[in-house]
């Protein structure tokens, strides 16, 4: 799709001159795909805005259901949210504050979105950016091997492992996890915290703090990483496989090179691509992925954040959170376009 | 090529990332140090809901009315033992002869925690700001509704004047704030109380707050009754109750609430924990839409006809057996319901005579049904002299467990007395949307009822009934019956307990005849503690109650620490070791299996 934007004239350009056109290229490109991202951009703050109004239910009830209120209270919740004003006005109300930076007040927390999010987001990026990595890293990993040796008793193995994995409930897994490694089973005592972030009394220093912390991302974080590294470790099975045949393996072989060597400087960078698109579209969905995961071990995370204010609905808050998810996926994209034209120079050259 | 070296990069960086953790259990004796409480006793609870503010006039979730109810006492509060109400900041209390004017007596001996004492004039302020503030009234406006005026004429007397008698003026659960700190608040709203400590005068003080991770209370040493008798109080918050279960059976929390039957039962066999079955406020029932109209009488919604023939809502209340409810919903533990007023509040409760009450008799139902002129349909079903089938739409939400499986046995139980019945479980709001508007025939629904029921009450009355244009009122399912809310105006009025007591009595009476509310069953609250830590706390009510959220602070402010409250602890220091031994084994294959890569990595380099 990257290739559909660029503008065409560059094909006339002089051969030889690689470098000039790419980089003018480059300029022109990354415009596209910018412009192309603000309008992503802004049908996410409109949808966010008018779908999440089209939910059933009313926040007032939500938040007086079950409490003795009067029916002047509810009114008067009413009015103060600001749900009593016609859509429009409200509409335009959210769009100004957005200009301005400010999401609006969370109906349950009283607070302003962003900063409820802002305090969220660390411990997400923590917990989903490590496992991400990891996962990433032992996907590939194993992805490689398993198509290297394709058909031998480790691919077997590896890619029924992940696949098992793959498939199992997270919230299942995490529990068992929970149970095995924090509680401890039979003669293995619980080596790993229940839950949380961090100790109530944490110990003294920055070392020992951060040391915490880490204690406490263990279990999380392999659960994490026990469920999402099937995908690249697929991808980048099957995208080596293709690679497996072509010429230029043999070529390489021919020269002498070590199986070894064949496969890590010529194979692999050659079947990384789409993993790479894999990757960077994944780690815009890394946010939403940790949602079970930090249900399970009580990680602070947006994605508790997220289930509670569907619940509400809280309406602000839902807006924000949507808007901050979104905007990543979106990014991610742009990124992974910017990558790729790295990565490959067929794309450069189209 | 680049790419070997971003590779190997990437490996390095793979390494640190997963060594980090691994080493962490190394550094985690200091980290446990919260399981090894030394001198201070410290109840630690594990906590499934979250909280929203510490705001007394914004919190609305369980578990943040119940830290308000810890910081700020109360004008008067219901008692530990059968939960009448007490003095509390009000040690005595007198009513005018026409009941419009209350005047209470203070207290002189109370301080706030930074040394301010407590007087009247802290509790005029709360109410005043209350009035005229409606940000104020978010969470408990409700009380202030029939207020007229509040003031204090010296720091020990306090006088509330009512626009109408008031019989729940001994009731007001409303958390009272120190007037020097918060007339310096500009907007209650947003408002986020979190300057540590919280300046209180309860039986524990906030004094440390990360949101979703904890809160921790501190006993105060100057408090009225008395300091505590543990040190320090936690709220640690988890996301799931099984994950708490885990937490309790581990010593990593002492007591949690709101377990499932099933957790409940796991839980009874274990060592050191003990199981508290209580008796709950919660009752639940069918509310049936007996002909919805609005408070003028015009009819709203599309409920269906049959139902406003009560000799159908009684042959329905006829058909349901509550001791199967009982058993296969709440694994047993509960009560099948009766009265409206739930049996935990032993004098209000009212039950029909056993030849009144609607036992479990289809046969009994079929014949009400027969005699009413409803003949049963080719396929079964029956149908009403105009032909329309008795075929209702029953309605239960899908963030309640129960209401699923009860759903399924009222649907074949009417199926038994010919009533064909389209059960559908929804979303919370969707139901709310429908019940609201009077689209539905009948619903599953829930109270939590309070020491003083007039508000469960009110809204079976024909005032809370919407307005013309569809807004306003509270009313559960439109039900308006004359003598009802007569009843309901007499007893309002009432200020005798006894004579209040009767009258409440006889509403529930009209409410069970009527059957347009018809009461399944009562849930008990399900909850377990480390009996190595603590052997006992503050039951409310006395024998039979419950230790957290509680209307009131008894449970923690009586909890007894066993006395050798660290006995789990000793525990932790073998899993230490042992978690500091896999992480040198973890960190050990780990750095082999990176050498020899290394150096294979190399050699390859040199080929």
């Amino acid at each position: 799709m990257s290739d559909l934007l660029t503008p065409g004239n560059q094909l006339t350009e002089e051969a030889g001159e690689e470098q000039r056109p790419a980089r003018g290229g480059l300029a022109r490109y990354l415009a596209s795909k910018l412009a192309g991202a603000l309008t992503s951009l802004l049908l996410v703050v409109l949808l966010g805005f008018f779908l999440f109004r089209m939910l059933p239910g009313d926040p007032v009830q939500t938040m007086t259901a079950g409490r003795e209120v009067t029916a002047e209270q509810i009114a008067e919740l009413r009015e103060r949210l600001g749900l009593s004003d016609p859509l429009w006005r409200q509409f335009l109300d959210y769009l100004g504050g957005l200009l301005q930076g400010d999401f609006g007040d969370s109906f349950r927390y009283g607070r302003p979105v962003g900063d409820i999010i802002l305090e969220r987001l660390g411990p997400t990026i923590l917990l989903a950016g490590t496992a991400t990595v990891l996962a990433i890293l032992l996907g590939l990993w194993l992805g490689v091997r398993s198509a290297w040796r394709h058909g031998s008793r480790f691919d077997r193995t590896a890619t029924g492992v992940a696949l098992t994995l793959w498939s199992v409930p997270t919230f299942w897994l995490g529990l068992i996890v929970l149970m095995v490694f924090a509680v401890g089973v039979g003669p293995l005592p619980g080596l790993f915290p229940t839950g949380g972030i961090r100790s109530i009394d944490p110990p003294p220093g920055l070392l020992p703090q951060v040391l915490d912390v880490a204690h406490h991302l263990v279990l999380p974080c392999l659960t994490m990483v026990a469920v999402i590294f099937a995908q690249y470790q697929m991808v980048m099975r099957s995208s080596l496989l293709e690679e497996m045949g072509s010429d230029y393996l043999t070529t390489a072989r021919a020269k002498g090179l070590r199986e070894d060597l064949v496969r890590r400087r010529h194979a692999v960078p050659n079947a990384l691509l789409p993993s790479v698109t894999l990757i960077f579209l994944h780690l815009g969905l890394v946010v939403s992925g940790a949602i079970m995961v930090e249900t399970v071990f009580s990680w602070p995370g947006l994605g508790y954040l997220m289930v509670n204010a569907l619940e509400y609905p809280d309406l602000p808050l839902m807006q924000g959170t949507f808007i901050v998810l979104a905007g990543t996926v979106i990014v991610m994209n742009v990124l992974a376009d910017v990558v790729y034209r790295f990565l490959d120079p067929r794309v450069r050259a189209a | 090529m680049s790419m070997r070296k971003w590779a190997v990069g990437v490996a390095a960086g793979m390494l640190a990332v997963t060594t980090a953790p691994a080493v962490a259990p190394l550094g985690a004796p200091q980290a446990d140090a919260q399981d090894d409480t030394g001198d201070r006793t410290v109840l630690r609870l594990g906590v499934t809901q979250s909280i929203d503010t510490l705001n007394p006039f914004e919190a609305i979730m369980a578990s943040s009315t119940e830290l308000m109810r810890l910081t700020y006492e109360s004008l008067t509060m219901p008692s530990a033992e059968d939960m009448t109400p007490t003095g509390a900041l009000a040690e005595s209390w007198d009513t005018s002869d026409d009941d419009l004017t209350w005047t209470y007596t203070i207290r002189d001996d109370i301080t706030w925690s930074d040394g301010e004492p407590v007087t009247a004039d802290d509790i005029a302020f709360t109410f005043n700001l209350m009035m005229d503030d409606p940000d104020a009234r978010t969470a408990n406006g409700s009380y202030v509704s029939t207020f007229e005026s509040v003031e204090a004429p010296d720091p020990t007397t306090l006088v509330i004047t009512t626009t109408e008698p008031q019989a729940t003026m001994l009731s007001l659960d409303v958390p009272i704030v120190p007037e020097h700190i918060w007339s310096q608040v500009d907007e209650i709203a947003g408002y986020g109380n979190d300057t540590m400590p919280v300046v209180g005068n309860g039986p524990f003080l906030i004094t440390e707050y990360r949101a979703e991770e904890f809160v921790r209370l501190e006993a105060n040493p100057d408090y009225w009754r008395g300091p505590a008798e543990i040190d320090e109080l936690q709220f640690r918050f988890y996301r799931n109750s099984d994950a708490a279960v885990q937490a309790l059976r581990k010593g990593e929390v002492d007591l949690i609430n709101r377990l499932t039957p099933a957790q409940f039962d796991a839980l009874s066999g274990e060592d050191d924990i003990e199981v508290n079955q209580a008796q709950g406020r919660r009752f639940y029932m069918l509310s049936v839409n007996a002909g919805a109209a609005t408070a003028d009488g015009d009819p709203l919604g599309n409920g269906h006809p049959a139902l406003q023939d009560i000799a159908v809502r009684q042959a329905i209340a006829r058909a349901l057996d509550r001791d199967v409810l009982v058993d296969r919903v709440l694994g047993g533990y509960g009560e099948p319901g009766t009265g409206y007023v739930p049996p935990i509040f032993a004098d209000l409760h009212w039950q029909p005579e056993d030849d009144q009450a609607w036992n479990f008799d289809p046969g009994a139902a079929n014949a009400q049904l027969d005699s009413a002129g409803y003949e049963r349909g080719p396929d079964g079903i029956r149908v009403t002299e105009d032909g329309d089938r008795l075929s209702f739409r029953l309605y239960g939400r899908s963030d309640r467990n129960a209401d699923t499986q009860a759903g399924q046995f009222v649907r074949d139980w009417l199926a038994e007395i010919g009533i064909e019945v389209d059960l559908e479980i929804m979303s919370g709001n969707r139901m709310n949307e429908l019940q609201k508007a009077g689209e539905f025939d009948i619903a599953l629904s829930s109270w939590a009822v309070n020491p003083d029921p007039n508000y469960v009450l009110s809204i079976q009355t024909c005032d809370q009934r919407p307005s013309a244009a569809g807004t306003g009122g509270t009313t559960e399912s439109f039900f308006c019956h004359e003598e009802f809310d007569e009843l309901h105006a007499q007893q309002l009025a009432e200020f005798d307990r006894e004579t209040r007591t009767e009258l409440i009595h006889q509403m529930q009476r009209v409410i069970h005849e009527q059957s347009a509310t018809i009461m399944l069953y009562y849930e008990n609250a399900l909850e377990a503690y480390r009996s190595d830590r603590f052997t006992d706390f503050g039951y409310q009510p006395a024998d039979s109650g419950v230790i957290r959220e509680q209307l009131g602070y008894w449970g923690y402010y009586g909890a007894t620490p066993a006395t050798n409250p660290n006995a789990s602890a000793s525990g932790t220091s073998t899993g230490l070791l042992l978690s500091g031994g896999a992480a040198v084994v973890i960190i050990a294959v780990a750095a082999g299996w990176f050498v020899t890569r290394r150096r294979r990595a190399s050699a390859d380099d040199r080929e």
